[in-house]
């Protein structure tokens, strides 16, 4: 690819992304008045890829 | 939806509903803006045919893919839940600051009957109590403690995390602390048990030492900076990740990137700088005729944020984290915070609010912590409330990572918590966009 340079895809929509429940409440973590939620990270995600999944 | 934009003299683009993102170049972000009926004037005509149609063919390519031009395929209801798992936990209302911006109206809130008080540990145990019995089959939970000043009930905050370490074993819960704290009183002893028990530490300290000190005054006034570094350093030193230096910007420091600057300098590495919350009329509120001056701030951290990567002087900025392969589930980027629902406040006397913003405003309260939650019409508004009941959202490429914005924000600027506040919403799609253009470029 010549004019596209970089390409990071995704599915924001997928199965990987059950709404488990378990991840950290996104006004918890440092903000308390200007939430971004979408830099929280998916706590199923971070457990599969350390592979300790036995909380699931 | 496709939006393009420019950060650090390189062009992206980001497909909203896949939440693909792209480096592309300017023939093809004018190309990309063309299909999004933009006016481009006759940028082409200074491009060869062949080179136009090689850039199409490109675009044709994730189009295919469904990673350019995707279009929304999901089916999404809010349907409330009574379940609980998070509480921001006002342990006391005491505060030994005097900041000039204080939400918190200097500790007692929106009420005047919990003015300088201490939650008790009856109080703060019937919390612990209360997350796990409304948690349902959720096994992590967040108690953060927060004021006022939390050191100032520190051994009521010990006796109520040596509890809930004791409940989370009788009922397969993982309790995950959280405290804010303004770092004056922070003692060793306080660190080492920090480190032990506290999933994160959050510290407020605003920068540079004359914006701090003219902002976060002890109650007689004196400045704060050296102390507050001092003992800060030492967390850090102890504790190394897991913390957060969390500052405030107002209109007398709208050159923020330098407080930003500063801190990381100082040697902290985990630094989130947020804008002040204040009506239009108080003289530190930041204005819409602020926003140009902001928004090349961000610009300007997001620079020094990559110039330094990879460097001993290298920082964590809280909003430039982002996780363009993963992240958070659909349902969490269309709910949002959790606020009135998942995410709810305790005062200090037991009283429960959405969340810590409305601590104290009695039209809000929900219920106490001993008996539990009695109005759920204040809960079921919250939680019918996400990113789609929001007209304002729809066209926006951030929506997926801010989710609306803050319902606190959007009710005490816009009226309803459905609405927009306007220098919210400016000033996060441009952290999105720099979150996006460095995440992109160190790909």
């Amino acid at each position: 690819m010549k004019h596209i340079k970089k390409a990071i895809e995704t599915v924001i929509n997928n199965d990987r992304h059950s709404g488990c429940g378990e991840c950290q409440t996104s006004c918890q973590s440092a903000c308390k008045t200007s939430c971004t939620v979408g830099n929280q990270e998916c706590l199923k995600e971070i457990r599969i890829n350390n592979k300790e999944i036995k909380q699931d | 939806m496709v939006h393009t934009f420019s950060c650090l003299y390189k062009d992206f683009a980001i497909d909203v509903e896949s939440g693909s993102c792209f480096e592309i170049d300017s023939l093809t972000k004018a190309l990309i803006e063309q299909k999004n009926s933009l006016d481009i004037g006759d940028f082409l005509a200074s491009y060869a045919k062949a080179q136009i149609d090689e850039a199409k063919l490109e675009i044709d390519e994730f189009i295919k893919r469904g990673s350019l031009f995707s279009e929304s395929n999901f089916n999404f209801e809010s349907t409330p839940i009574d379940q609980v798992k998070a509480l921001c936990v006002n342990i006391s209302h005491k505060c030994n600051l005097a900041c000039s911006y204080c939400f918190a109206g200097g500790g007692d809130y929106h009420s005047k009957e919990t003015t300088s008080k201490n939650m008790s540990l009856a109080t703060a145990k019937a919390c612990i109590d209360f997350l796990i019995k409304n948690s349902g089959n959720r096994y992590n939970l967040e108690i953060d403690f927060f004021g006022g000043e939390p050191l100032l009930n520190y051994q009521t905050i010990k006796d109520a995390v040596a509890y809930g370490r004791e409940q989370e074993k009788l009922y397969n819960k993982n309790f995950k602390f959280t405290v804010t704290t303004n770092a004056l009183n922070l003692t060793e002893e306080m660190i080492d048990y920090f480190n032990k028990e506290m999933h994160n530490v959050v510290i407020s300290i605003d920068g540079r030492e004359n914006i701090h000190n003219k902002a976060r005054p002890d109650l007689k006034g004196g400045v704060t900076f050296s102390k507050v570094v001092k003992n800060a350093l030492v967390l850090k030193k102890k504790r190394q990740t897991s913390y957060y230096i969390r500052g405030t910007f107002t209109a007398n420091n709208l050159d923020f990137s330098k407080d930003v600057i500063a801190l990381a300098d100082l040697g902290f590495d985990q630094i989130s700088l947020e804008p002040v919350v204040l009506p239009d009329n108080h003289p530190l509120a930041i204005k819409e005729e602020h926003l140009p001056i902001l928004l090349n701030q961000y610009e300007i951290l997001a620079a020094e944020y990559q110039k330094r990567k990879g460097t001993d002087k290298a920082f964590n900025f809280f909003h430039f984290n982002i996780d363009l392969k993963g992240g958070p589930c659909l349902k969490k980027r269309l709910s949002g915070c959790g606020v009135g629902g998942e995410y709810l406040c305790v005062s200090v006397d037991g009283s429960i609010y959405p969340c810590h913003r409305f601590d104290g405003m009695k039209e809000y309260r929900m219920g106490d912590i001993e008996s539990g939650i009695k109005n759920k019409e204040i809960s079921y508004y919250f939680q019918k409330s996400n990113l789609l009941t929001k007209p304002h959202c729809n066209n926006c490429f951030a929506k997926y990572f801010c989710s609306g914005g803050c319902n606190a924000n959007n009710l005490e600027f816009g009226g309803n918590i459905n609405a927009a506040h306007k220098i919210s919403c400016e000033l996060m799609k441009k952290r999105i966009e720099c979150a996006i253009a460095l995440k992109v470029i160190c790909s």
